[in-house]
């Protein structure tokens, strides 16, 4: 399933860029995000704590960027290992295009669950990994835009 | 008497304990010092993996962490498959390795790995879950056609192109022909869809180890306690038979699941022997989804070729069937010997070839369910019947009468090896037209149409084969176990009577039927009659219940030991009358001199026999308890007619049952409410098969379908009020003349659901579960 959405951020491309690959502004917006650090130029490993319909697990999660087309586009994965309620691995495709004032976002995302989240939760995996999606991008707009933003990201959003 | 005998629908005594909350399943026994066993299953559906168990080893309460090394170290076996079918090759099957917790790869998601033992339930979950799981995953392969692929994944390195075997019946050269001379010739592409069994009691064993004398015992849901005794004794070498005591109390559902030797009741035996302390382990419904053996699973294509008259010529079937990740107990059976040999159906088909490919996915294993090979054998027969009575424009009863084998054509030798031993098809069907005013359904349809609504309606003319059977037959063609019964009489001094048997009741109503039985037989009061099984310290060694074979086998065998008992008491009554042996009459519990009045009650005689002082024991032992073992000679072959009517609303693509008949051939009845009852359940089942079951796994071997949210049961609200009623050609072979009711209406429901469902709709290209959005995409929403 491939989730997308589209974002606007009051700052330049470059500055956006920068922002999707420091582990302190990522580890803001990941929901449910105990802690991140980096493990190699272009590797975080974080732990977050999710809910998949009634499934509710402390994912231990590998976090890579690769695709690096600064300022333009990068891909970023992850890999989440819940223990016994499974795993859920997904990657994003994001773009920056340059706009009048500052940068759209956008991005293709997929999501697969393994586990007992895809036995007991395979029909909420969508909603989730769509919330998930919206949530991080949305604060990451908060978190690196300097003052309130007069609109905060408005998803725009379809599955495909 | 005759109000508690055979024929009498005398209530289940069973069911007060079980309605009263107060029946003794496995979950409700606590043995002193018990521990508590959680499994770590693989999230993957294949992948190699390694473990780090400090963590968990480590945890509050962790009494032990076991792994497939701590296995591999006891040179413990490995689960078996207890049925090897030979291929078109000669070569048999390939049964791979299937550890009981995998060592190093897991081939579907659910595999156990290792399994924590600790204090409390809680804390062996809650340390399972600190058992550190790295895998490299491998790609999996889900469906049959990808497994069968050049290039394919290979789930084992012994089973090349992931093939099970390849499997054949019928005769391929007359089959050619008959088609060659077709007038038609009908084709379909049917699918059976997997189905999770779902007991409502789930799976639960307790191992327990006494190092004093080195004995195990096993309490489980177990539909064979012998056979699993057999199995962890002879193969899994955890014990030798006489070291390890097996029981299996009341049982709540098995529907074929609880035949299994699994990896779970294994390790749990295993690990008290281990811990030095009972082991207790009860699945949850998430495991039950993941780690009963599922049922079905198959793809095949069909195809008819007929006559100008309509008479079958020759029937052509091409299946592929679904093995699950590894071979489980008797799954090699179920598409091959209990398939291919039903697909005569009721008919007088000349010719029948059928091919069998068995393939390994990276699913759960698949096993018999309910019907186990006999539902998928009368799907494909009666869908490709209507559909060439559809095609050629012949009424489908009609077509159905044509091609019957008439009443006085047996013993039928039919085409696929088996012997028709009894039966009268068209009775059963024109009662069950009757029933259904099948004559009136023009005018129901036109009603409904007024309404907005497709009215069809389906006939389900299926037969079966129960009570598998001879032992050396079954073994000539694979089997690794006899399949006789054993039953044992005991008579107390007092009078009254311990019946023993081999088979084992999970729901069936044992208690009830075997002791009307009994009663009827001996003349003991019914109350006077209590039924012993599941234990295997205190019945004989049986082979337990499944293919609806208790009452034909099993009862069969108490039949025999009754038998003894009476000719034993008519020696005793002749002494104690002094009377001529050959002069002793026996009926209604009485031994009579004949032509006169003098008589001694079988409690008499059983006192006589434990107080011998009146007694010849110069030539008869004292003592008053025989035990009996039947081998059958054949098969038993219910058949019957099972009419399907249902309402279809194109808007939305519901389908309602709005009528079901069921009129089935079980030859003698012991208890015509019971009967009903299986028939109510059977049928219950096959509609959940056909309207609502569809398990369903993603490209990577993920089980979507693994909770109730989106595997849907059948309700009662799912069902009309059944008409169900029986004929009877009495089984010829068995002393009761019965042939099993247990497995009918799973087995002859769907093909009746869905051929109403195509008769509404005016289309085949429906598979099952026929859901409201299948339902209404075959109409082109």
């Amino acid at each position: 399933m491939d989730l997308t959405g589209e974002f606007h951020v009051a700052l330049p491309r470059e500055a956006v860029f920068e922002a999707l690959n420091d582990p302190e502004i990522l580890g803001r917006c990941i929901p449910g995000c105990q802690s991140i650090e980096r493990v190699g130029e272009h590797e975080f490993d974080a732990d977050v704590l999710a809910r998949v319909g009634p499934v509710k697990a402390r994912f231990k999660t590998r976090i890579a960027v690769s695709n690096l087309n600064p300022p333009e586009s990068y891909t970023l994965s992850g890999e989440g290992r819940g223990g016994a309620a499974g795993f859920a691995s997904g990657s994003a495709d994001v773009s920056l295009e340059a706009a009048d004032d500052g940068t759209v976002l956008r991005y293709t995302a997929r999501v697969q669950p393994g586990g007992k989240i895809a036995q007991v939760g395979s029909r909420l995996i969508g909603g989730t990994a769509r919330k998930i999606g919206t949530d991080f991008f949305s604060r990451f707009v908060e978190v690196v835009t300097p003052e309130p933003p007069p609109e905060a990201g408005k998803p725009d959003e379809q599955e495909e | 008497m005759a109000d508690n005998g055979i024929g009498a629908s005398v209530p289940r005594t069973e069911d007060q304990r079980f309605l009263t909350g107060t029946g003794d399943y496995t979950d409700d026994t606590a043995l002193p010092h018990q521990t508590y066993a959680a499994f770590v299953r693989s999230t993957h559906s294949h992948a190699t993996f390694t473990l780090d168990t400090s963590a968990a080893s480590g945890a509050p309460g962790v009494v032990a962490v076991l792994t497939g090394a701590d296995l591999a170290a006891d040179a413990l076996g490995t689960l078996i498959c207890g049925w090897q079918v030979t291929g078109k090759d000669g070569e048999p099957h390939k049964a791979p390795a299937h550890p009981v917790l995998a060592a190093d790869t897991v081939r579907h998601t659910g595999d156990a790995m290792a399994v924590v033992i600790a204090e409390s339930a809680r804390e062996a979950r809650d340390a399972a879950e600190l058992v550190e799981v790295r895998y490299s995953p491998l790609p999996a392969v889900v469906s049959m056609q990808d497994a069968l692929a050049e290039g394919a994944p290979q789930i084992h390195a012994d089973a090349p192109g992931n093939l099970c075997y390849d499997w054949e019946i019928g005769d391929r050269a007359a089959t050619d022909d008959a088609f060659a001379r077709a007038h038609h010739v009908a084709r379909l592409d049917l699918v059976n869809n997997r189905l999770i069994p779902n007991a409502m009691e789930p799976r639960a064993a307790i191992g327990d180890y006494k190092p004093a004398t080195g004995d195990y015992t096993l309490r489980l849901t177990s539909q064979n306690p012998h056979i699993h005794r057999l199995v962890l004794a002879a193969f899994i070498q955890i014990a030798p038979e006489h070291k390890l005591h097996v029981i299996a109390p009341d049982v709540g559902g098995g529907f074929g699941s609880k035949i299994f030797i699994y990896q779970e009741e294994t390790a749990v035996l295993w690990a008290a022997g281990k811990v030095g302390r009972p082991v207790k382990w009860t699945a949850d419904r998430s495991e039950s989804f993941v780690a009963d053996a599922h049922g079905r699973d198959h793809e095949t294509h069909v195809e008819l070729a007929l006559d100008a008259d309509g008479r079958f010529l020759g029937l052509r079937v091409s299946t592929l069937a679904n093995m699950g990740a590894y071979l489980s107990t008797f799954a090699s059976c179920v598409p091959s010997y209990l398939y291919g040999t039903l697909l005569q159906g009721q008919y007088t088909t000349e010719a029948i070839y059928c091919e069998v490919k068995a393939v390994f996915t990276n699913t759960t294993p698949v096993d018999a369910l309910r019907g186990a090979g006999r539902p998928e054998a009368t799907y494909v027969v009666e869908r490709i019947v209507d559909q060439a009575a559809r095609e050629m424009g012949i009424d489908p009863a009609e077509l159905r009468r044509r091609n019957f084998i008439p009443s006085d054509a047996f013993p039928y030798p039919t085409k696929v090896a088996l012997e028709y031993d009894s039966g009268n098809y068209r009775l059963a069907l024109d009662r069950a037209l009757d029933l259904a005013e099948y004559a009136g359904f023009d005018t129901r349809r036109e009603e409904a149409k007024s309404r907005g609504k497709l009215r069809g309606i389906g006939l389900s003319a299926y037969i079966e084969a129960c009570g598998i059977a001879p032992s050396q037959v079954v073994g000539s063609l694979g089997a690794g176990v006899g399949l006789w019964e054993s039953g044992g009489i005991r008579f107390n001094p007092t009078g009254n009577v311990l019946v023993y048997t081999g088979s084992h009741s999970h729901g069936q109503g044992h208690e009830t039927t075997f002791a009307q039985l009994v009663s009827d037989y001996l003349g003991v009061p019914f109350e006077n009659v209590e039924v012993v099984h599941g234990d295997t310290e205190k019945t004989p060694f049986g082979m337990g219940t499944y293919g609806s074979r208790s009452l034909a086998v099993g009862g069969s065998a108490l039949v025999k030991a009754m038998d003894k008992v009476i000719a034993k008491g008519r020696k005793i009554a002749a002494f104690s009358l002094e009377a001529s042996e050959e002069d002793i009459e026996f009926g209604g519990g009485n031994f009579t001199v004949a032509g006169t009045d003098k008589s001694m009650n079988i409690a008499e005689v059983a006192f006589s026999a434990y107080v011998p002082h009146n007694y010849p024991l110069d030539e008869l032992e004292p003592g008053l308890e025989e035990t009996g073992f039947y081998d059958p000679a054949n098969f038993t072959f219910p058949a019957g007619t099972h009419v399907c009517e249902v309402e279809v609303d194109p808007e939305t693509g519901v389908t309602e049952i709005v009528h079901w008949v069921a009129v089935d051939d079980f030859g003698n009845v012991v208890n015509p409410m019971i009967v009903e009852g299986q028939v109510h359940g059977g049928v219950a089942h096959g509609v959940g098969q056909a309207l609502l079951e569809g398990c369903a796994y993603d490209a990577d071997g993920q089980l979507l379908t693994g909770s109730f949210m989106d595997y849907t049961m059948p309700r009662a609200d799912d069902l009309p009020d059944l008409t169900v009623e029986t004929t009877c050609t009495p089984c010829p072979h068995n002393p009761l003349g019965v042939k099993g009711c247990g497995e009918a209406g799973a087995i002859a429901a769907p093909a009746a659901v869905m051929n109403a469902i195509t008769d509404a709709i005016d289309s085949s290209a429906i598979d099952m579960p026929a859901t409201p959005q299948a339902v209404w995409r075959a109409l082109g929403g």
